[in-house]
C-alpha cells in the first residue's frame, strides 16, 4: 500500500501546522508554504499524515492510499 | 443537592466559564498563519484552543443546568435557549442566553466542520467575537458576585487579555499588509485573495 | 480575399488551414454542409474518434493533450454541456488565434460543432478576450452568417473574459464561464472533466478545432500526409523578434527551426530563438537545426507550446530579455498560490539584479534553489513555465551569465526590447 499527500495550493494559507506534524515528509519554503517530498510515505507515518490533514485550518491536505500491485 | 449548593455551583461555574472562554479567545486570536516564534508549535496551540473550548462548553453546560435546577428562583428550561423567557431577572438572564446560543452555534458548527463550506464555517466562527463581550456583560449584569473585588479584578484581567490579544492580531495583520504591498506592486490582479507570507522574523527578509 | 498571412508573396509557405476560404459561401462550396447527423448516429462519432486517434492530433493551446482522449473523457460526462473555443491568445507573442478567427472562422466553428455533436453539448462559446474587439466582431459576424444560413446545429456565442496571461488556461476559462471568476482551478486528476454549470465542458484551442473541422470531414489522411511520420500534420507559428517580416506562418511539422525562422527573414547571427512563448524556452545556435516537432524539441529542453518563435538578434541581451519576461510572468500570477505569488517576483528580482550586473555572491545559488522550489507547486502550470524560461536562459546564455555575475554585463543589456511585453493595464 502506498500513501500520498496532496496539498491544494489554492486553499493553502501557509499556517505550517503540517510541517510541524510531519517534518519527515513536509518542509516549508522561504515563504512559509509546504513542500512535500514526492516519495510515498512509510506506513508508520500515515497516522501523522491523517492528523496533519485534520488539523489544517484550510483543509488543504488530502491523504490518498493506493494499493500497490504485487508483481 | 440543596438549593444553596446549586446556587454556589452556578456562580462558580459561571466564573470559570468566563475565564475559560477568555483563554479560548486568546488562543484563537494568537493562532494565525503569520508571526509565530521559531520552534513554537502552532498545531499545539490550535489543539489547545480546541480542547479548552470543549472545557468551556462543559462548564457552560453545568452553569446552565444548575441555574435551572435551582428552584429558589424560577428560570425555566426555555430560557436556556430562548432569550427573554425567564421570569427571573429577565434581561440579564437573556444576555446570558444570547451568549450561550452564540457559543453553541460556534461549537456545533466546528463539530460539523467537515460538512460545511469553509466560508460558512468561518462566518459562524466569527460569532465567537460577539459571544465573549456578551458573556462579560451577563456576568456583571447578573450582579451576584459582581461587587466582590476579586471578581472585578478577574473581569478586568480577562478584558485586558482579550484586548491585548486582539491588538496583537490586528497589528500583525497590518504589518503583513505592508509586506504584501511590496509584493502587490508586481501583481496586477484586483480583488484576488493574497495569502501573507511567514513573518519577517523568519528569514530576515520579506 | 487573402488566403495566406505569410507576409510576403513568393516565399514557399504551406497552406492547409490557412488556405481555406474565409467566407461561409466559399467554405460550404469547398467542404459541403456540416455533415453532422442525428444524436443517435454513432457512426459519425466513432469516425471522429477514430480520425482523432489515428491522426494523433494533440491540443495546440500549449497543453499537448491528445484530442481523442479529451473527447472520450468529455463524452463520458454526459450530455448538455458546453464546447469552449479558446481564442484567448494568452501568449503576447502569438497571433494565431486572431488569424484563425479572422481568416478561417468557419473551419474553427465547424470543428466545435462536430465536437458538440459528439458530446451532445448544448452550446458553443467562443472566448475572445476584452481588448480584442475587432476579433470578437469578426467571430460575431461569422456566427450571424451561419445562423442565417442554418449552418450548425448548436447555438454559438462569443464571451469576453479579461485579457490576462493565465485566463487562457482551460480551467480558468471554465471557471470564468461557470462562476465568473477567471482564475485557474486545482485539478489533481485530469481524468475528471471540467464542468460549467455541473455539465461537462470541453475546452479546445482555435487551431486544434480548425484541424478537427477538417479531420471530421475528411478523416485523418490529409493530416497524416503532411509533416513527418513521427509527427504528422501542419501547425501555425508566429515568428517575431529580430526579423524583417514578422507574422503567422503555417509550416509542416518537422521543419527545422532555422527553416521556420527563415520564413520571416531573420537578421543574421541570431543568438537564440525563444520557442513556445514566454512560458517556453530559449534554444541556442547549436540546436537551430532541431526539427519543429514535440519529440525533437523536448530533446533540447523546449516544447512547441502555442507555436511561437522569437528571434534574438546580435544586439540584444538574452539575460535582460529573460529578466523582462520573468517580471511580466510574475505580474500575471492569478494570486492564488503562495509559491507563485511570492516565488515568481523573487525570481524576477534575482534576474533583474543579474541583468544589471548587480549580482551578489549567492545570487546563482539562491536563484537555482528558488527555481527548484517553485517548479510544480502551483495549481496551474504558470510557475512551471516561468521556471522553464529562466532555466533555459541560464543554460543557453551561460557565458553571458558568467560575465553579468562578475559585474560586467554585456553592452546590450540596456538595449530596447525586441519583445512585445504588454504593460499591465495597457492595451493588450
Amino acid at each position: 500500500m502506498s500513501v500520498k499527500i496532496t496539498i491544494d495550493p489554492i486553499a493553502c494559507d501557509a499556517y505550517g501546522f503540517c510541517a510541524e506534524l510531519l517534518p519527515e515528509a513536509i518542509s516549508l519554503d522561504e515563504w512559509g508554504y509546504p513542500v512535500v517530498d514526492g516519495h510515498p510515505l512509510p506506513l508508520e507515518l500515515v497516522e501523522a499524515a491523517r492528523r496533519a490533514a485534520r488539523d489544517c485550518p484550510r483543509r488543504a491536505i488530502t491523504v490518498t492510499t493506493r494499493r500497490t500491485e504485487s508483481r | 443537592m440543596n438549593t444553596t449548593m446549586l446556587w454556589y455551583t452556578t456562580r462558580a461555574t459561571g466564573i470559570v466559564t468566563l475565564v475559560l472562554l477568555t483563554v479560548t479567545m486568546v488562543l484563537g486570536l494568537a493562532t494565525t498563519n503569520r508571526a509565530r516564534a521559531r520552534g513554537w508549535p502552532g498545531f499545539a496551540q490550535q489543539e489547545l484552543h480546541r480542547r479548552i473550548s470543549i472545557l468551556t462548553v462543559v462548564f457552560l453546560g453545568l452553569h446552565v443546568v444548575t441555574s435551572v435546577l435551582d428552584t429558589f428562583v424560577h428560570i425555566g428550561w426555555w430560557a436556556t435557549l430562548v432569550p427573554f423567557t425567564s421570569p427571573y431577572d429577565r434581561v440579564w438572564v437573556a444576555v446570558g442566553t444570547v451568549a450561550c446560543d452564540l457559543l453553541l452555534a460556534v461549537f456545533v458548527s466546528s463539530l460539523l466542520r467537515a460538512r460545511l463550506r469553509p466560508g460558512t464555517w468561518k462566518a459562524i466562527h466569527w460569532l465567537a467575537y460577539a459571544s465573549w463581550p456578551v458573556a462579560l456583560v451577563h456576568t456583571f449584569g447578573m450582579g451576584t458576585d459582581a461587587g466582590e473585588e476579586w471578581v472585578i479584578a478577574l473581569g478586568i484581567a480577562c478584558g485586558l487579555a482579550v484586548l491585548i490579544a486582539l491588538g496583537w492580531r490586528l497589528r500583525t495583520t497590518a504589518l503583513h499588509g505592508e509586506a504584501l504591498r511590496g509584493v502587490r506592486l508586481h501583481q496586477v490582479v484586483p480583488g484576488t485573495r493574497l495569502a501573507p507570507p511567514r513573518h519577517l522574523t523568519r528569514s530576515g527578509r520579506s | 480575399m487573402t488566403t495566406s498571412v505569410s507576409p510576403a508573396p513568393g516565399r514557399c509557405v504551406t497552406h492547409f488551414l490557412l488556405g481555406q476560404p474565409s467566407d461561409l459561401a466559399g467554405h460550404i462550396a469547398a467542404h459541403g454542409p456540416l455533415a453532422v447527423r442525428g444524436r443517435r448516429d454513432h457512426g459519425s462519432v466513432d469516425a471522429l474518434l477514430f480520425g482523432l486517434e489515428r491522426s494523433g492530433l494533440r491540443g495546440l493551446g500549449g497543453g499537448g493533450f491528445p484530442a481523442s482522449v479529451k473527447l472520450a473523457v468529455a463524452r463520458s460526462a454526459g450530455a448538455g454541456g458546453t464546447v469552449v473555443v479558446n481564442a484567448m491568445e494568452g501568449e503576447p507573442e502569438s497571433d494565431k488565434d486572431k488569424v484563425l478567427l479572422t481568416h478561417v472562422p468557419h473551419l474553427v466553428l465547424d470543428g466545435a460543432q462536430y465536437l458538440a455533436a459528439a458530446t451532445r453539448a448544448r452550446r458553443i462559446v467562443v472566448c475572445v478576450p476584452l481588448g480584442l474587439d475587432h476579433i470578437a466582431d469578426a467571430a460575431g459576424r461569422a456566427m450571424a452568417d451561419r445562423r442565417g444560413a442554418g449552418h450548425g446545429r448548436v447555438g454559438e456565442t462569443v464571451m469576453r473574459p479579461p485579457h490576462r496571461y493565465v485566463v487562457g488556461e482551460e480551467s480558468a476559462l471554465a471557471n470564468f464561464l461557470d462562476a465568473g471568476v477567471a482564475r485557474p482551478q486545482f485539478r489533481p486528476d485530469k481524468g475528471t472533466p471540467l464542468t460549467i454549470g455541473r455539465r461537462a465542458a470541453l475546452v479546445h484551442n482555435t487551431e486544434t478545432l480548425a484541424h478537427i473541422g477538417l479531420i471530421a470531414r475528411y478523416g485523418p489522411d490529409p493530416f497524416l500526409s503532411r509533416g513527418i511520420t513521427e509527427e504528422p500534420g501542419t501547425c501555425l507559428v508566429t515568428i517575431g523578434g529580430d526579423v524583417a517580416h514578422p507574422g503567422v506562418v503555417e509550416i509542416d511539422r518537422g521543419t527545422p527551426l532555422h527553416g521556420v525562422a527563415k520564413l520571416a527573414g531573420p537578421a543574421s547571427g541570431a543568438q537564440a530563438y525563444l520557442v513556445g512563448g514566454y512560458g517556453g524556452s530559449w534554444v541556442g545556435p547549436s540546436h537551430f537545426a532541431t526539427p519543429y516537432s514535440s519529440m525533437s524539441l523536448r530533446t533540447v529542453g523546449a516544447s512547441a507550446g502555442v507555436g511561437i518563435v522569437v528571434v534574438l538578434g546580435r544586439s540584444s541581451c538574452g539575460i535582460a530579455e529573460s529578466a523582462r519576461i520573468a517580471r511580466y510572468l510574475a505580474s500575471q500570477s492569478a494570486g492564488q498560490c503562495g509559491p507563485c505569488v511570492f516565488g515568481l517576483p523573487a525570481i524576477a528580482d534575482d534576474m533583474a539584479q543579474l541583468a544589471e550586473g548587480r549580482a551578489d555572491d549567492q545570487l546563482l545559488t539562491r536563484l537555482g534553489h528558488r527555481l527548484d522550489v517553485v517548479d510544480g507547486r502551483g495549481a496551474c502550470r504558470h510557475p512551471d513555465g516561468a521556471v522553464r524560461l529562466v532555466r533555459s536562459a541560464l543554460s543557453v546564455f551561460a557565458d553571458d551569465v558568467e560575465a553579468h555575475r562578475r559585474g560586467r554585463p554585456c553592452e546590450h543589456h540596456g538595449a530596447p526590447t525586441v519583445l512585445r511585453l504588454p504593460i499591465p493595464g495597457g492595451p493588450p
